[in-house]
C-alpha cells in the first residue's frame, strides 16, 4: 500500500485517474483501501428533484448510488442506505446553504457540498467539498484559462460534544491549470496538497462558526502554499535549469 | 463493487508497468521502479517491461552518461541510437554501450567509418556543434547537447539535401529538497540545397515536480519554426545558434509570463470581496434561522464582513 501510495505522489497529477484505476487493477485486494485514501478531481451529478449539482464523494456514497445533500434523496434510489439523523440532517442542511454562500463569495460561482454522518461515541464527520471550473467553457468570469479547476476536500472529525469540542480538519486542494496557445505552447500545471489542522473550540459558538472557521483559514493557508511554494518551486526550478536572458547578461548580484 | 474482478494477464500487468515507468517524472524513474515492483509482485513481468520501458524513458529524456576513460558525456538520444543499447557520442566518435535498467555508460568503443558522417557533412556538423556548445555552456549552469546527421551522412559535396539535429538536455535533480526538472530541446536543420536555404523546427519539454507533501507539476511544450540561408559550416553555425538563443530567450520569457499570469488570475480568483456581501450573508441568515445555531451565524456573518474587504 505504501509503494502504491508512494507512485500516486511520483506519477503526473494529470494521469492521477489512469494513475488510480491501474493500482486499482493491479491490487484488487486494496481496492477500499486505495479509494478512500486516493484524492481524484471530483464529479458531479444533478439532483432528480431540483436539478441542482451536487459533489461525488466516498462520504456520500453507498454502492453505486450518491445521497443528495439538496433532497437527501440517493440517486439511483438505493433501499437500505444510511442516511444522517434527523438532527445531524438539519446542521447538514444549513452547512450546505451557508458554504453555497461562502463558495459563492470566495469563488465567484462554482458547485459546493456538505455531508455529515454519526460516528461512534457521539462524534459525527463532516465533510465540505468546492469544485469550482475555471475554464474558458467553464465558468470562470475572468475568461483566461485553457483549463483550470480547484477541487477541495475538508473533512473535519468532530469530537465528543463538551464545552471545549476537539475539531480535526483534513484538507486535501487539486489544482489544475493549462494553458495552450499557438505562441507560447501549452503550459501545464497541476497537483495537490494536504494539511491537517487540529482546535479545540467552544461548542456554544456553534459547530458551523467554528467549522467554518477552520475551513476559511485552511483554504487561505494551502492557497499561499500553492502559489509560493508549489508554483513558486516549479518556477524556481525552470530557472535553475535556464536563468532568464537579463540574469545571465547582466550578472546581478543575488540580493 | 470489485467483487470478482478478472485476473490480469501477464500482457496486461507488462503494459501497466511499461506505462508507469514510462510516464515518471525527469530523474524519478528509479524510485517509480521501486515502487512498481513492490506492488506488481511479480519479477518477471516487470524485468520485461522495464527491459522496453527503461529504454523509451532514456531517449525521451535525453538523459546524459558519463563515459569511461575521460571522453566526457554521452546523451541518449533516438538520434544517436546505432543499436539497443550502442549510443553514438559525434563529438568524440566513440560509441557508448549503455545499461538501460542501471542508467550508466558500461564502456565504449570507437565508431566505425560506415557510422560517422562523411567529411563534407562532419564540416557542418562539428562547426554547428562547437558554436552550440558555447552557447549551451552560457546559458545553462549544467547543459548538455550533442548534433547529430539524421540524413544524407554519405553526402559527399554540395547538391543534395541533408539533415541534422541538434539536441540540448538539462536536468536538475535534488531529491533531498523534493524538487527534480528537466530541460529538453531538439532543433530539426533541413538543409536545402536547390533553393539555398536551411528549414529550423525546434520543440520543447520543459518539466519540474515538487513533492514535500504534496505532488505538484509543470508540463510545458512548445514548438516553433524558423529559417536562414544556406551558407559555409561556419557562417551556417553562427547563424543557427543566433535563432536558436533568440528563440530560447522568448521561450523563457513566455513561461515566465504564464507564471505570472497564473499568479495574478487565478490565484487572486479566490478573494473578490464585493462590499454587497454582508448584506446578501444577512438577508439570507434571517431566512434560514433554526434553533441553536442563531449564535453560530453571526459570528459567520462578521467573519464573512472582515473577509469581504
Amino acid at each position: 500500500m505504501e509503494a502504491a501510495m508512494g507512485l500516486m505522489r511520483r506519477m503526473p497529477p494529470r494521469l492521477s485517474e489512469t494513475t488510480l484505476s491501474a493500482l486499482l487493477s493491479l491490487l484488487p485486494h486494496h481496492s477500499s483501501d486505495l479509494l478512500s485514501q486516493v484524492d481524484l478531481p471530483l464529479q458531479v451529478l444533478s439532483d432528480v428533484d431540483s436539478g441542482k449539482k451536487f459533489i461525488l464523494c466516498e462520504y456520500n456514497r453507498d454502492a453505486d448510488s450518491y445521497r443528495s445533500p439538496w433532497s437527501n434523496k440517493y440517486h439511483p434510489p438505493l433501499e437500505d442506505a444510511p442516511y444522517p439523523s434527523s438532527k445531524l440532517r438539519q446542521l447538514e442542511i444549513e452547512a450546505n446553504d451557508i458554504f453555497t454562500v461562502y463558495c459563492d463569495q470566495y469563488y465567484e460561482g462554482g458547485i459546493s457540498s456538505v455531508y455529515m454522518w454519526e460516528d461512534d461515541h457521539e462524534c459525527f464527520v463532516a465533510c465540505f467539498l468546492i469544485k469550482k471550473d475555471g475554464s474558458r467553457t467553464g465558468q470562470g468570469r475572468r475568461g483566461y484559462l485553457e483549463e483550470g479547476t480547484w477541487d477541495a476536500i475538508h473533512v473535519i472529525e468532530v469530537g465528543p460534544e463538551e464545552e471545549i469540542t476537539r475539531y480535526c480538519l483534513t484538507s486535501t486542494v487539486m489544482l489544475s491549470l493549462t494553458t495552450d496557445d499557438v505562441s507560447s505552447g501549452t503550459f501545464s500545471l497541476s497537483g495537490s496538497i494536504r494539511r491537517q489542522m487540529n482546535m479545540n473550540l467552544p461548542v456554544a459558538d456553534g459547530h458551523l462558526s467554528n467549522m467554518g472557521k477552520m475551513i476559511e483559514e485552511m483554504e487561505g493557508k494551502l492557497r499561499n502554499s500553492l502559489d509560493q511554494v508549489y508554483f513558486g518551486k516549479t518556477r524556481e526550478m525552470v530557472c535553475t535549469l535556464r536563468p532568464p536572458n537579463e540574469v545571465v547578461q547582466l550578472r546581478l548580484p543575488s540580493s | 463493487m470489485a467483487e470478482e474482478e478478472p485476473e490480469l494477464t501477464d500482457e496486461q500487468k507488462k503494459g501497466i508497468a511499461k506505462w508507469f515507468l514510462i510516464n515518471a517524472p525527469a530523474g524519478e524513474i528509479q524510485y517509480v521502479a521501486k515502487d512498481l515492483k513492490a506492488v506488481l509482485k511479480d519479477d518477471e513481468v516487470y524485468n520485461e517491461a522495464a527491459e522496453e520501458a527503461f529504454r523509451i524513458y532514456n531517449k525521451s529524456h535525453l538523459i546524459s552518461l558519463k563515459m569511461p576513460c575521460g571522453f566526457g558525456d554521452v546523451l541518449v538520444t533516438s538520434y544517436g541510437e546505432l543499436h539497443d543499447n550502442e549510443y553514438l557520442d559525434p563529438k568524440t566518435t566513440q560509441v557508448a554501450i549503455v545499461d538501460h535498467l542501471k542508467q550508466v555508460c558500461k564502456g565504449v568503443r570507437p565508431a566505425t567509418d560506415e557510422e560517422l558522417p562523411s567529411p563534407y557533412i562532419e564540416e557542418y556538423r562539428y562547426a554547428l556543434e562547437a558554436e552550440l556548445q558555447k552557447y549551451v555552456a552560457e546559458a545553462f549552469p549544467k547543459g548538455s547537447c550533442s548534433v547529430y546527421c539524421t540524413n544524407g551522412k554519405d553526402v559527399e559535396e554540395p547538391g543534395s539535401d541533408f539533415e541534422l539535429v541538434a539536441v540540448i538536455s538539462s536536468a536538475r535533480n535534488s531529491p533531498h529538497n523534493f524538487c527534480n526538472g528537466s530541460w529538453r530541446a531538439v532543433w530539426n536543420i533541413e538543409f536545402k540545397d536547390d533553393i539555398q536555404i536551411l528549414e529550423l523546427k525546434g520543440k520543447w519539454k520543459v518539466g519540474a515536480h515538487y513533492f514535500e507533501e504534496g505532488n505538484v507539476q509543470l508540463d510545458a511544450k512548445r514548438e516553433c519554426r524558423d529559417s536562414a540561408m544556406f551558407q559555409g559550416p561556419d557562417e551556417t553555425a553562427t547563424a543557427v545558434v543566433h535563432l536558436i538563443r533568440i528563440h530560447e530567450n522568448e521561450y523563457m520569457a513566455s513561461l515566465e509570463g504564464s507564471y505570472l499570469d497564473l499568479s495574478d488570475n487565478t490565484f487572486k480568483m479566490p478573494t473578490s470581496g464585493i462590499p454587497g456581501n454582508a448584506a446578501l450573508l444577512n438577508t439570507h441568515v434571517c431566512n434560514a434561522g433554526t434553533s441553536e445555531e442563531t449564535s453560530g451565524y453571526s459570528d459567520l456573518i462578521s467573519m464573512a464582513q472582515d473577509f469581504a474587504i
